[in-house]
């Protein structure tokens, strides 16, 4: 393969917060992302998976420059991102691009559909001549699969699913080479994700776009994703190619994961899921467990797990897995 | 035995751009110790329906039609009577358990609350009774987590808490609305869990609401599946997942990302956008997103009804059913 055009070392974002009373304050330490390191190519796909509290989001910030990391680099086309200032940053981002979760939330009531999709057009280059704007803000709602006539309507007349689709067309309107997909289906009728997902497949053929896309479930990123990384807790369980990850998962946490997908269909279901159980919530942050960081949770525990942690490992081909037992558990499909 | 049966419910909003119909027309019954799933996007009226019975529509809503529960017409009742009918005999929980819970009160004072007003129990009876129901619902240590506040839970703990004070009047009937929605999939695969056992230890009827056919395979004895304010399709679980009859239920199925085949075919997304009320075609209300619409589906779809209960609204002809007149008609009466 060429060259990457993301690398990112050993990304650690630590929340700092206070507890007790003035006289007795207690600083804690929570650490949202424990040292991430992956690379990306040109026109791949990231897939991200993980629990509330994984850290997904935070990395996604991190890597944006959103959030100040605490340690680690991020390189984007041979550029250090997290040594550039405040405005070096902001012009960068014309670049890397950012979709959110809920679509309506994340979109300002009073605009119009085409002063949304604009409004980066103005900021960036605000001597853009006034038909040019309009121009492009037209083509992306066409290449979103939204109508020209809808350009002066307001969010509230759209459905969720045409929301996420001024979304989508107000990041790529910048042209930028990364875009960062932040749980952009989770609010959506299952009906209508599929049409998201397949959407953003396209874009990224016809753009050439490098994308990270982050889900909390396996399901979601498996046709949009080329490799998957599993986190939990702020590290990466497993990084693996889309299609060995979905056939033989190489770390107990993915296998999990594949099992809570409700499969439809009555009589497969209960038994899909029964044989490897995830049980309770994940810990505390802030107690984090000794030895590797699921073992509290993980079905296929033995006495190491407790004590050593275990690094992320290469597997066969270009797979990576944390977990000590790795290559001799079999949890394929 | 029948537990609740609804005939001609309608419900309608009064909004600026004009009055939309958000129910148009159901007919349903659940039975004691039974799970109703009823599915639908966005905009199907799902939510309103239930909002209906229990008398929660928002301000410029209007309902009509019956609701028996236990023979009682839950749509005549004055706001008091319904009150005991809430909480005692039917008991509610939400999408947002964050929302629906009190955020300056513990969970003790929250659940305790309840079951000394419902159940006339003194203080210290419905703690333990509170506790117990924490127990029952999975949560460790309930003797020591009843005395937290709601932020000190985990999204899927609080959904628990949530069920649990459904639970604490034995309710005859509980309504689920999206229990699981937001919550993290190894979590929704835990609340599955729950309510599965629930549904063996109690003998409540469960009627569960969802945009996800795959979160209620495992759950339902039967499954309403609405369209703009309609029935589309219903039957037992085994006829909606591997008999479906109306082409909105077979997209339904086939939107949903399956793990369990080994096969990467592309994703399969029913067309357009959930129903906008004010802009439904004529004819068929699914028919500018259906994939086997034709010429015919531009006239009102007939209903079939077989004697087992099995429905489907749709030109194409349901096996063994019969074309019920009495339905068509209330259709027609919009």
């Amino acid at each position: 393969m060429n060259k990457p055009v993301m690398r990112v070392q050993d990304l650690a974002v630590t929340f700092t917060s206070y507890t007790g009373g003035l006289l007795q304050r207690q600083q804690r330490q929570l650490r949202a992302v424990d040292g991430i390191s992956f690379e990306l190519h040109a026109g791949e796909t990231l897939g991200v998976v993980g629990e509330s509290g994984s850290g997904k989001s935070t990395l996604a910030r991190a890597i944006l420059g959103l959030i100040k990391p605490g340690r680690g680099r991020v390189i984007w086309r041979g550029e250090e991102l997290t040594g550039l200032d405040e405005e070096e940053l902001r012009q960068k981002r014309k670049e890397l691009q950012i979709v959110f979760q809920d679509p309506v939330a994340s979109l300002n009531p009073r605009m119009t559909a085409g002063d949304l999709i604009a409004e980066p057009l103005w900021t960036f280059y605000p001597n853009m001549e006034r038909r040019q704007v309009d121009e492009r803000t037209r083509g992306m709602m066409k290449l979103v699969g939204l109508l020209p006539n809808q350009i002066n309507r307001y969010p509230h007349e759209f459905s969720g699913g045409q929301c996420q689709r001024i979304g989508i067309a107000r990041s790529l309107v910048l042209n930028p080479r990364l875009l960062i997909c932040d749980e952009p289906v989770s609010a959506l009728d299952v009906s209508i994700q599929a049409q998201i997902i397949n959407l953003l497949k396209d874009l990224q053929k016809k753009l050439g776009l490098a994308l990270i896309f982050i889900a909390h479930d396996l399901s979601v990123v498996r046709h949009i994703s080329d490799r998957v990384m599993v986190m939990y807790m702020g590290q990466a369980m497993e990084i693996s190619d889309k299609t060995n990850l979905y056939r033989k998962p190489r770390h107990p946490y993915t296998n999990a994961l594949m099992k809570s997908v409700p499969v439809p269909d009555p009589k497969l279901a209960a038994a899909a899921r029964r044989d490897s159980w995830l049980t309770g919530d994940m810990p505390s942050p802030y107690q984090r467990p000794k030895g590797c960081i699921f073992n509290n949770r993980c079905p296929y525990r033995v006495s190491r797990c407790k004590v050593d942690v275990p690094a992320l490992r290469k597997m066969e081909n270009e797979d990576w897995a944390a977990c000590h037992r790795a290559e001799e558990l079999d949890l394929s499909i | 035995m029948t537990l609740l049966e609804v005939s001609g419910l309608q419900v309608e909003f009064d909004t600026p751009e004009g009055v939309v119909k958000a129910v148009n027309g159901m007919n349903f019954e659940v039975n004691e110790g039974e799970t109703l799933a009823i599915v639908g996007e966005s905009g199907a009226g799902k939510s309103q329906l239930v909002m209906a019975i229990m008398g929660l529509l928002a301000e410029n809503g209007s309902a009509s039609g019956q609701a028996l529960f236990r023979g009682k017409d839950l749509m005549k009742m004055k706001p008091k009577e319904l009150n005991t009918v809430r909480g005692r005999h039917i008991a509610m929980i939400f999408q947002d358990p964050m929302t629906s819970l009190n955020p300056f009160l513990s969970i003790e004072k929250q659940m305790t609350e309840v079951a000394m007003h419902h159940q006339g129990l003194p203080r210290d009876e419905a703690r333990a009774h509170a506790v117990e129901m924490l127990r029952a619902v999975r949560i460790p240590d309930p003797e020591e987590r009843i005395l937290q506040y709601p932020h000190e839970y985990s999204g899927g703990m609080r959904q628990r808490v949530m069920i649990a004070m459904g639970l604490l009047c034995e309710p005859e009937l509980l309504i689920a609305d999206e229990p699981s929605t937001a919550l993290d999939v190894t979590i929704q695969a835990q609340i599955t869990e729950l309510v599965s056992e629930l549904r063996q230890e109690t003998r409540m009827a469960i009627i569960l609401i969802t945009h996800d056919l795959a979160a209620v395979a495992e759950i339902s004895d039967r499954i309403i599946v609405m369209y703009a304010g309609e029935v589309v399709e219903a039957g037992s679980v085994d006829d909606i997942f591997y008999r479906p009859q109306h082409p909105y239920t077979r997209g339904l199925l086939a939107s949903v990302p399956r793990l369990d085949r080994v096969s990467d075919d592309e994703l399969q997304a029913i067309p357009g956008n959930p129903p906008n009320l004010l802009e439904l075609p004529s004819g068929c209300r699914f028919r500018d997103r259906c994939v086997e619409a034709t010429e015919p589906c531009r006239e009102k779809p007939p209903l079939w009804v077989s004697p087992d209960g099995r429905v489907s609204r749709c030109v194409i002809e349901m096996e063994g059913g019969l074309i019920e007149a009495a339905a068509e008609e209330a259709g027609d009466a919009e």
